[in-house]
């Protein structure tokens, strides 16, 4: 043991309650909200010019149902991301599971299939005259249960976001403090006891924030639930501008959506908890140890194999089987390049943007609770909730008037802080909770400014935070499809746009390229972060 | 000063990526307006697909001299875009898949009227009738059919027939696609709330497989998930082409039939455009022979100027009788179409 006092665990001391934010960093988060405000001003403004035919069909349509039956999917979605995420970061962070390093490469891998090519793998596959009934059709099976509907919006939207709550969860893993298992141990706790006392309620801010990223993307989805056809919210909004050219009717829809958002987003801060998080006495943060699976080694295995093979093993032989499957292929590796290099370049500078405007916000949640701060977060999470869609047209409102930037590659940027904010500021926020204040009191004791003390104190601590915040923002805007279409420099052309392109036609083979290629050049930088962080973080016993 | 560091650092980092990549994507505006035959660069926001109408845009541009710079997106959000841009919108020209958008647009006045004599070469079916907006191609409703599983005998004269026992499980079609939607909003036009509504409760009854799509209807009759769907007639033609033969055929219902509509796919000039008389010269090329004879061999849809065929396997569009509706209005009555699909539970 390493002689210091144990974080107390619970609800015995909270956090301390309304400080205020520095002047500078309060500034900035304003100016932060000031952006991230546009779609809710937009929604507002258009909701306002809706006659009594716009209210009349809202009330006429099964709006509440709507409602329900997309809360419904968001719950059930979240339950399967945090049965999948959970165990698969637990086993590949903390225990000697054989091929430990292989399964955590492969696990937050899904996070690259765009909803809308996940909803037609799972359709190829498991479809009627699919793939897997024609691999079981020898076998005698002559019927799976039927894919679409609920069921299939289900498991598609859950088997490519379980990877939130993955590597939220397995970062606040790799960032515990040993020592407080340790304690539980010496003072005569069973394995699982500690599990279920110690490490899964200091997990709980994780799981929680992971939990809320897959709810508001399960909302907001708009590529699943139209493929698998399940009616939801979204669905009704984009049916809304796309038969019924009334934009008023659309932005009432989504500011219903967006009060749905709020009540889940409540929830989730119930569920965070106020513990805190970071050690309080003196000393270094030890390693974790090995938990050594005995005979659940195997039965962890058949796990990690059962999900690698239906979210990772699927899609790859999915759009392979399409590739080949064309008989007039039509490649032009000119405009392939073209097209990665645009969705390299959205994605990169993106998730740079993304990550600056998200740092005051994450700071703000971490250490500040407060007025501001609440605030602050619930508008984030309001551009999250959101179909790309209505942000995308917020910003056509907003941008349209300035030719120097309309349909520029900085507006677009600027649509994306709004759409993807939270990916980027909740993880930091989780790691900032993981620093103990004592390191700045330290550092502002020996003279420091504050701004010196968060570069080069805080900052590196929260590394993990803001390289996970990165990955994920990275890898959303890659596969971004609406916003991208409506605000992108005329002639820039995405990976994402080129899969469009193909599959709006129904030439499923030809979008099995840039779909593919999308797939793999987000394979590759999420594999260099999570190596990265990986290594070296668990001390073998 | 100490903490302002964090967002002086992001302001500046905005400054620096909005310098370096700030407006390069942005044609000047050009400075010799309505000029033709200057070469001018027209934007073009197209809603038809880029695999439908890029070679044909591109060839325009050979002949013309002039330069498009084309944004390819869904035609209803691209219409939803110009609305919302509305007098700032780049856009010069608006190519549209359906007639609705194209109304839509025209209805908030921010189109500029076409010149008379491409108006007139359209057969009157195809355009607008304040002349805001004009048909390029038509494209018909059919009923698509597995060859395999549906014999020639059984087949519907009337789209009507299909609330029928004898079709239960075995019709499909996508009811939040436009085109279907198109073809509600016509049958509301011809026959009626009530009747249309009975129509769909019918169809409701017999238990349809709903698709996002009309080519991934098509897919449901090749794969025998369907036997039947309702679908505009080019998807079959545009899936052989790229998987070769599937065994699914189109069936055109008898003239006049609320099923027998046939929609185009159109374009319109933009009234806030800097350059009307060339964006007006690719319209004119659109309705010209290249265009025509392009769309008939192509995009295996129907030429909407008289004098043009379309290809052979195809009902010449004289013999279709499409239901007696203004396409131009037909955006406005898309509202009790969605309403209706919505009480009856299809969307």
């Amino acid at each position: 043991m390493s002689g210091s006092i144990a974080t107390p665990i619970g609800k015995a001391i909270r956090s301390p309650r309304a400080v205020r934010p520095p002047l500078g960093l309060a500034t900035a988060a304003l100016a932060v909200c000031g952006v991230l405000a546009l779609p809710v001003v937009y929604l507002v403004a258009r909701s306002a010019q809706a006659d009594a035919a716009a209210w009349d069909l809202i009330l006429r349509s099964r709006t509440v149902l709507l409602a329900a039956r997309s809360l419904g999917l968001a719950a059930a979605v979240t339950a399967g991301a945090v049965a999948i995420g959970l165990p698969l970061a637990w086993l590949t962070v903390r225990t000697d599971l054989p091929l430990r390093r292989f399964w955590s490469v492969l696990a937050p891998l899904p996070l690259v299939v765009p909803s809308y090519v996940g909803a037609f793998i799972v359709l190829s596959a498991l479809g009627p005259d699919g793939l897997a009934l024609r691999l079981l059709g020898p076998l005698g099976v002559e019927r799976l249960p039927t894919i679409t509907g609920f069921s299939g919006a289900w498991l598609t939207l859950t088997l490519f976001t379980y990877p939130y709550v993955y590597l939220l969860a397995a970062a606040a893993l790799r960032g515990q403090d040993a020592a407080l298992e340790e304690t539980a141990w010496s003072l005569g706790r069973s394995r699982w006891s500690t599990f279920r006392n110690v490490t899964l309620p200091l997990l709980r801010p994780a799981i929680a924030a992971g939990g809320l990223l897959v709810a508001l993307y399960a909302l907001h989805d708009f590529g699943a639930v139209s493929l698998l056809r399940f009616q939801t919210f979204t669905q009704a909004i984009y049916l809304q501008y796309r038969a019924a050219f009334d934009r008023s009717p659309a932005a009432i829809l989504s500011l219903m959506l967006l009060a749905v958002a709020l009540v889940v987003l409540a929830l989730e801060r119930r569920a965070r908890g106020r513990a805190r998080l970071h050690r309080l006495g003196p000393g270094a943060r030890r390693r974790l140890t090995v938990v050594p699976l005995g005979r659940w080694r195997w039965p962890g295995v058949a796990f990690c194999a059962l999900v690698a093979l239906l979210a990772v093993g699927m899609p790859v032989a999915v759009l392979a089987y399409w590739l080949m499957r064309t008989s007039t292929l039509d490649i032009d590796l000119g405009a392939l390049a073209g097209m990665a290099g645009g969705s390299l370049m959205t994605a990169s500078l993106g998730a740079t943007v993304v990550l600056i405007l998200a740092l005051p916000v994450a700071v703000l949640g971490a250490r500040f609770p407060g007025r501001l701060t609440t605030a602050t977060e619930r508008l984030a999470f309001s551009g999250y909730a959101l179909p790309g869609i209505v942000v995308a047209l917020a910003f056509v409102f907003a941008g349209a008037g300035l030719p120097l930037v309309y349909q520029t590659l900085p507006l677009l940027l600027l649509a994306y802080a709004v759409l993807f904010l939270p990916q980027a500021s909740e993880p930091i926020r989780s790691a900032l909770l993981q620093v103990p204040p004592r390191l700045e009191e330290a550092g502002r004791i020996l003279g420091r400014t504050r701004t010196a003390v968060f570069r080069r104190v805080v900052l590196p601590q929260a590394a993990r935070g803001l390289a996970a915040g990165f990955a994920l923002v990275f890898l959303t805007v890659m596969k971004e499809l609406p916003a991208t279409l409506l605000l992108r420099p005329t002639g820039f052309e995405t990976l994402a746009t080129g899969v469009w392109t193909e599959s709006s036609v129904g030439r499923f083979g030809d979008a099995s390229i840039p779909a593919l290629l999308l797939v793999t050049l987000s394979a590759l930088p999420l594999y260099l972060v999570a190596r990265r962080f990986e290594t070296q973080e668990v001390r073998a016993e | 000063m100490r903490s302002r560091s964090v967002p002086m650092l992001a302001l500046s980092a905005l400054a620096l990526i909005a310098a370096s990549c700030g407006g390069q994507d942005r044609p000047a505006p050009t400075a010799e307006p309505q000029q033709s035959p200057a070469r001018a660069t027209l934007t073009v926001y197209s809603g038809r697909d880029e695999e439908f109408i890029g070679a044909l845009l591109e060839q325009f541009e050979a002949d013309s001299g002039h330069t498009l710079k084309v944004r390819y997106g869904d035609s209803a959000e691209l219409a939803a875009q110009i609305l919302e841009e509305g007098q700032d919108s780049p856009a010069d020209i608006f190519l549209s898949q359906d007639a609705g958008s194209l109304g839509a647009v025209a209805e908030s006045g921010l189109f500029s009227p076409i010149e008379q004599e491409i108006l007139e070469r359209v057969d009157p079916r195809f355009r607008s009738s304040e002349g805001l907006w004009v048909g390029a191609s038509g494209r018909a409703r059919v009923l698509a059919y597995s060859t395999e599983r549906v014999d020639e005998s059984e087949l519907p004269a009337s789209v009507l027939e299909l609330t029928g026992s004898d079709w239960k499980g075995r019709i499909g079609f996508p009811p939040t696609n436009g085109s279907f939607q198109a073809f509600v909003a016509a049958m509301i036009a011809t026959d009626g709330e009530d009747a249309t509504r009975a129509f769909l409760e019918g169809l409701a009854e017999n238990d349809p497989v709903l698709y996002e799509d009309n080519s991934s209807t098509v897919r449901g009759i090749a794969s025998g998930e369907i036997d039947v769907g309702l679908v505009n007639h080019y998807y079959l033609y545009e899936i052989s082409a790229e998987e070769g033969d599937i065994p699914v055929a189109n069936h055109f219902f008898e003239a006049g039939d609320p099923g027998a509509l046939v929609n185009a796919a159109g374009a319109g000039v933009l009234a806030t455009s800097d350059d009307g008389a060339a964006a007006m010269e690719l319209l004119d090329y659109l309705t010209s022979e290249k265009g025509q004879t392009y769309f008939a061999t192509e995009t295996f849809e129907y030429p909407v100027v008289a004098g043009y065929e379309p290809s052979v396997e195809l009902v010449p569009l004289e013999e279709i009788q499409s239901p007696d509706v203004d396409l131009s209005d037909l955006g406005g009555t898309i509202d009790p179409a969605l309403r209706l699909l919505s009480e009856v539970g299809l969307v």
